[in-house]
């Protein structure tokens, strides 16, 4: 035996492109995909030997992926979107196959890709308990043992004989989350469960979290909230278009995700990212922070003026917009959101959007503190019914101080909090 | 402090690479979920009764319904022989299998694509998403069965010992039913016409299968041919244990039983082999 609980080597899955997310063949697609079939054949013979490693209209949504986890190692996946993170925890569930490589588990697995699976809005809460118990992989006796504790973990006791139809969303994830954190296998792979109910039940899940961490147990846990990753992990794995791109030491981990995961330029071109949302009638070109000099800068100085400006072409020559939004959603190293900001929030609708152009967001003066940041970019028209563009991650920017209270004391940015709140003191002693 | 599970003395090792040729069929491994399979069955028929104002009124109401269509139509206007029993007993003991079955074979053909939330999420041999859907349908049946007890009884009908071979014609309709199920259900991951095939398919079949006519009207020589659809054999079978009509274990039954056979392992070859991409295409 080699020690070690997951053994992952050479690990890939080439997905068709198309069939992701898009709708489903029918059989008069497969029949004329056949018809052709001939022809492709008989045109690859006779024409040059493909020298493509994999056929058209496919992607590698993970390549050549290879590491271990020792027994009892807790370890952080934490990668952009599309990165393959989910692709990686579906394989290592079993869910879907690999193309290629191998991975080798010793131990029993339980994973959590999302809380509640197949939980029945029709069935109570004590049903409900059992029926998802039993989808996780726990044996009923195991359930009926722990019955109690998980109603207690999820504060749902004068609930129990409800439908979980009636329930609020915060009871309902509660119980979702409950179950799931009773699953006692000596595997556990997690993907973002995290991010449910209010914060106090967040706190109360991150504790059962690194409980399950204390037990000697191997945790493999793929998330988006940095400040989870690195409160919960020893160590962290940054996969970056399907490949490992760093492997090490947590805190190095969510450095290097936040540093290199999004190019740094003075300004962003984004006509090349394909990993994007919405119709594409209108698609973001370009990203840039300005100073308040009307430069464009990588690192911004808080308290002082800038802007963000994004520019934007129109796909149809012709076509004009109105209603449009654009929003920009603002992350700091911890992945947490500090701010966003949309143009409808200040009343003013753009109109007739039309060839190429820019949206401007003014900020008079950054309340910001010094650190890493990401911009996530969106576009909407009709009042955010219809999603134009959404791009996540691809820009990423620096704050540094800039004497924000302009006394000239040396704040350190982000050791002692996210925002800058203007203020001023009084003293006066009491007769 | 929660119990510490008991550690296995002998950690269980999973290999996940990619498969190529023959997939194992790995039965045991179903036997190894029969818990989940139990709670699928069991979440199916909590929800139906639940959800429905008229819950297991449902059960009954159909194939009584059907039966007072059919005694109409075929045993009054039409005048179709019924062997000596009233039309009505002679439709409903057809009607019974023949509302399994075809509950069954809906449920099970659409069972992937229904639960594609847990094909996407969770990991278990996704045989047992059409296996409880066929199972889930007996209920239904129980309930209908007590209406045909209770209409025997008035007319003083009595079955003969044959009576004790029902719960393999009972047993015959299921696997017909998971058969075809499963075959539909592989196909309909790939291909959406089968959800809309399906009504089609299942009202088609109706029509060849001896429900509201006895097989009788089949001339004998056809008759072993005519077992090619699995449920005539059912239903013919029904009305033997039941009615004591017709011949009983015969070359049509035997037809059947080998067909049921030959569809169900093709069918769960071919459910297996394209098992892999559920998750991907559903």
């Amino acid at each position: 035996m080699s020690g070690a609980a997951i053994e992952v080597s050479g690990l890939g899955k080439r997905y068709r492109l198309g069939r992701r997310g898009g709708g489903y063949e029918t059989l008069r697609d497969n029949l004329s995909e056949a018809l052709q079939a001939p022809w492709r054949t008989i045109a690859s013979v006779l024409g040059r030997p493909s020298e493509e490693p994999s056929p058209p209209g496919t992607f590698w949504a993970l390549s050549d992926v290879s590491f271990q986890v020792p027994h009892g190692q807790v370890i952080g996946v934490i990668g952009r979107n599309g990165a393959g993170k989910s692709t990686l925890l579906k394989i290592l569930s079993r869910i879907t196959e690999p193309t290629t490589g191998e991975v080798r588990i010793t131990g029993r697995v339980g994973s959590l890709l999302e809380v509640g699976t197949g939980f029945h809005p029709e069935l109570t809460g004590r049903e409900n308990i059992f029926l998802n118990g039993a989808i996780l992989g726990m044996h009923r006796a195991e359930i009926a043992r722990k019955f109690d504790a998980i109603v207690a973990f999820a504060e749902v006791e004068r609930f129990l004989d409800t439908p979980v139809k009636h329930y609020s969303s915060g009871m309902y994830v509660r119980l979702a989350f409950a179950v799931a954190a009773h699953l006692e296998t000596e595997i556990l792979l997690v993907d973002e469960v995290l991010a449910v109910g209010d914060a106090r039940f967040q706190n109360k899940c991150l504790g059962a979290m690194s409980d399950i961490g204390r037990q000697g147990r191997t945790v493999l846990f793929v998330s988006h909230a940095m400040a989870a990753v690195q409160s919960l992990c020893s160590r962290g794995i940054v996969l970056q278009a399907g490949r490992v791109a760093f492997d090490g030491p947590i805190d190095r981990a969510v450095e290097d995700y936040l540093r290199g995961g999004a190019p740094r330029a003075a300004v962003v071109d984004l006509t090349g990212v394909a990993a994007r949302g919405g119709t594409g009638e209108i698609r973001f070109t370009s990203f840039r922070i300005e100073d308040e000099s009307g430069q464009a800068s990588v690192s911004i100085p808080n308290g002082r003026a800038c802007s963000f400006v994004l520019g934007y072409e129109v796909r149809d020559p012709g076509g004009s917009f109105d209603q449009v939004a654009a929003t920009v959603s603002v992350r700091n190293a911890l992945g947490i959101r500090v701010f966003y900001h949309h143009n409808l929030l200040v009343g003013r609708p753009f109109d007739r959007v039309t060839g190429r152009g820019e949206f401007r967001l003014r900020i008079p003066r950054l309340p910001l503190s010094s650190g890493d940041y990401q911009a996530d970019l969106h576009l909407s028209r009709d009042r955010g019914r219809t999603i134009l563009d959404a791009l996540e991650g691809e820009t990423s920017f620096e704050i540094c101080d800039g004497d924000f209270f302009g006394s000239g004391f040396e704040y350190r940015g982000g050791a002692n909090a996210a925002v800058l709140v203007d203020g001023s003191w009084d003293h006066r002693t009491l007769p | 402090m929660r119990p510490k599970e008991p550690q296995p003395i002998a950690p269980s090792v999973t290999v996940i690479r990619p498969s190529r040729g023959l997939v194992s069929l790995d039965l045991a491994e179903i036997w190894e979920y029969r818990e989940l399979l139990y709670f699928l069955v069991w979440r199916d028929v909590k929800v139906r009764y639940k959800q429905t104002a008229l819950g297991a009124a449902w059960a009954v109401l159909q194939p009584v319904l059907t039966m007072l269509v059919f005694s109409l139509v075929f045993g009054r206007l039409a005048r179709i022989p019924s062997g000596g029993v009233p039309y009505p007993i002679f439709a409903f003991a057809a009607l019974l299998p023949w509302q399994l079955f075809a509950h069954a074979l809906t449920d099970s053909g659409n069972s992937l694509i229904a639960h594609q939330s847990l094909v996407t999420k969770v990991y278990f041999p996704r045989l047992i998403l059409p296996l409880s859907a066929v199972l889930a349908g007996l209920v239904d049946f129980a309930i209908a069965s007590l209406v045909l007890a209770g209409m025997m009884i008035h007319d003083r009908i009595v079955p003969g010992a044959a009576i004790l071979l029902l719960p393999a014609f009972v047993l015959l309709a299921l696997a017909t039913a998971f058969a075809v199920g499963v075959w539909l259900a592989a196909l309909n991951v790939r291909y959406r016409d089968v959800r809309y095939t399906l009504p089609f398919l299942t009202q088609f079949w109706l029509f060849v299968t001896p429900i509201a006519y006895p097989s009788s009207l089949v001339p004998a020589a056809w008759r072993p041919l005519y077992g090619l659809n699995p449920m005539a054999g059912v239903v013919e079978g029904f009305r033997w244990a039941l009615l004591g009509q017709g011949e009983g274990v015969g070359p049509m039954l035997l037809v059947s039983i080998v067909m049921v056979i030959l569809l169900l392992v093709g069918g769960v070859i071919y459910f297996k082999k394209t098992e892999r991409t559920f998750a991907d295409l559903v």
